[in-house]
């Protein structure tokens, strides 16, 4: 299933990266979390940070969005060198990230979730108000973008299943203006089709020219819709394989460390 | 390639108007007000429901709604404030002390003492934010911390009572001493009695002079609390912190700025309605408040407040405080002895409960 997808890949190799991270090391006290992690995203792709648990993936994002520092190693935003002094910072240079909490309150409308702290106003003075037609206007509009007809903008985010959920927080996400998009493990408790609604959604905000980090332990759904893949393994990357240079049994194999596996899925059948 | 999504789904069936209006929060209350208002039809004296009748009803409605409508944002933002109901002893006990002792006027005095309940306030906040502590055991602390001082401090200032007096002829003269004690639009009333629109003594004077300012400050406060819940970004702050506090913050919300903010709003109310409260009685009492804020919290649930934050509405607490109003003097226009007033607290408090869960459900679509 890994070689044919019906999604369009971006061309890997050709556009110079939105962000670059160069040797990322991570020590909380006398525990190495990253140990030298290389990655970096392109416009336009979705480059998919593969690892088990433990691999080091969350404190690695966490760098990423600016919201651990780095204890060794360089950030750079389009070519030049930088540092986060917080989630604000690299949020203000477009980079997104939609964790697996998704930030969305169930009680509240999906109007109401998706502008969250940062709400279209008019009037001036004491009548500066929050302008719920746009708002609504806008957020409808966003959602059906992305393949969601909602009932109303008034309609409870706890009402919509997982998927539309994620689909929501990305679209949040892309609405203000995400260049790159950190996705925390976005199927990892979804169904098979809800799954694949939320796959195909990576794959339209990738075809807007937003940067996609897709973040899972599944390598069935990284290749689905992935162009490069990253292996994380005990906080060091094992390198960076591009789309059909690589199949699902060695990145499964790239995850797992190798040998271990392979005797468990003799004795296994294969199955997973 | 955009894909083709129905623009209807035909597993949800459309809502009628009737299922809309079930997940509005103030439903219940609206509900709760007519049910007890057709009680007080059939059984009370006719009395009870002439103008001067609802005045009276009014009157401590509105009392319980200021303190209940604060009580109501800070729920809706995720906390609870316990310690309202001695904030307005102790409020009482600072104006008093800044009028009778000081001589200020109510110019200085009045914005003094709501200062000082602001930074009570912000006390209550800041604990329960750095703390991490549940608010309500925070403010169950202040619950008997201001109530002793309050003790404290008025023996202190009188040296040995529990009562301030005085502030009525400290404040008569004072420019400002309308706006918060006696009645508003006595010209207008006494004009509807000349023609004989409403009732008057037989020497001529109305039955009730005009409406009692607080009544006034009773729905304005509603209003506005309204206005900021659903018309401006600071209430979608507030439904988010109360929602789901982390989510929230992750999404960008101050929601440390906005709790704090709340807690502020909540002590700044009650120190309002203890200015009033004083004003009216001319002297200040230790025991002023003295369970209020269980009263505020639960006009505040009646009226759709969850326990849990994140859902609720000023409105509904305006009119649980109407309810509990209507209770409290309604029975004394009846046969029913006064003392089931409480039953009647308890039941309304588990029936409204039970009501806004089902309803928090029907809003998430859980099962």
């Amino acid at each position: 299933m890994m070689q044919d997808s019906k999604f369009h890949h971006g061309e890997a190799a050709t556009t110079a990266p939105i962000i670059r991270l160069e040797e990322i090391r991570k020590h909380f006290g006398n525990v190495i979390a990253l140990n030298g992690v290389t990655f970096d995203v392109r416009p336009g792709e979705c480059h998919c940070l593969l690892g088990d648990n433990g691999a080091g993936k969350s404190t690695f994002i966490k760098t990423m969005s600016g919201v651990l520092k780095p204890t060794e190693g360089r950030i750079l935003i389009d070519g030049q060198e930088t540092t986060f002094s917080g989630p604000r910072d690299a949020q203000d240079a477009g980079i997104a990230t939609v964790f697996q909490d998704l930030a969305m309150i169930p009680l509240m409308s999906v109007t109401r979730n998706f502008f969250m702290g940062r709400e279209p106003t008019k009037g001036r003075g004491l009548f500066k108000r929050f302008d719920h037609r746009r708002a609504n206007e806008i957020c409808v509009e966003e959602m059906r973008k992305m393949g969601i007809n909602l009932r109303g903008p008034d309609q409870a985010v706890g009402t919509l299943s997982g998927g539309e959920r994620q689909t929501v927080a990305i679209a949040r996400a892309v609405h203000f203006g995400a260049r790159v998009l950190i996705l925390d493990e976005p199927t990892s408790a979804l169904g098979v089709r809800q799954t694949s609604n939320v796959l195909s959604t990576i794959d339209r905000v990738r075809r807007q020219g937003v940067g996609v980090v897709f973040i899972s332990h599944n390598v069935r759904h990284a290749l689905a819709v992935g162009d490069r893949f990253t292996v994380l393994n005990r906080g060091q990357t094992l390198g960076t394989a591009v789309r059909g240079q690589i199949s699902a049994a060695e990145l499964q194999d790239l995850m797992a460390g190798g040998q271990e596996l392979a005797e468990l899925e003799g004795s296994l059948g294969g199955t997973i | 390639m955009p894909v083709d999504t129905p623009l209807t789904d035909e597993r949800i069936r459309t809502e009628s108007w009737i299922a809309r209006l079930i997940k509005r929060p103030e439903l219940g209350s609206i509900a709760g007000l007519i049910l007890v208002t057709v009680f007080f039809l059939i059984t009370a004296n006719s009395a009870m429901f002439t103008l001067s009748g609802i005045m009276n009803f009014l009157s401590p409605a509105a009392q319980l709604g200021i303190l209940a409508i604060g009580a109501a944002m800070l729920m809706i933002g995720g906390e609870f404030d316990l310690s309202i109901g001695s904030m307005v002893a102790f409020a009482g006990m600072i104006f008093g002390a800044l009028v009778v002792n000081l001589g200020l006027p109510l110019i200085v005095a009045i914005p003094l003492t709501l200062a000082f309940a602001a930074l009570v306030g912000v006390v209550n906040g800041q604990l329960t934010i750095r703390t991490g502590l549940p608010s309500f055991i925070v403010t169950l602390a202040f619950l008997f911390i201001l109530r002793g001082l309050t003790l404290v401090g008025l023996k202190a200032l009188t040296g040995g009572s529990t009562q301030l007096r005085g502030l009525r002829e400290a404040t008569a003269q004072d420019m400002l001493a309308p706006l918060f004690s006696g009645e508003a639009f006595k010209g207008l009333f006494a004009a509807l009695a000349r023609s004989g629109v409403i009732d008057t003594f037989p020497n001529g004077t109305p039955k009730v002079p005009g409406i009692p300012v607080e009544i006034l400050w009773f729905v304005g406060l509603a209003l506005a609390a309204t206005w900021v819940l659903l018309r401006t970004p600071a209430g979608n702050w507030i439904f988010a912190s109360g929602g789901d506090a982390n989510a929230a913050a992750n999404a960008g919300v101050p929601v440390r700025k906005v709790k704090t903010a709340l807690f502020m709003f909540t002590a700044v109310c009650a120190a309002l309605l203890a200015i009033m409260q004083v004003m009216d009685a001319g002297s200040t009492d230790a025991r002023r408040g003295f369970q209020k804020e269980f009263e505020g919290i639960i006009a505040a649930v009646i009226g759709g407040c969850l326990l849990t934050g994140g859902y609720g509405s000023a409105i509904g607490a305006f009119f649980g405080s109407i309810i509990f109003g209507m209770v409290v003097i309604g029975l004394t226009y009846t046969q029913i002895d006064q003392d089931w007033f409480q039953v009647f607290l308890g039941g309304m408090l588990l029936l409204a409960v039970v009501f806004n869960n089902v309803i928090r459900k029907r809003v998430t679509g859980e099962r």
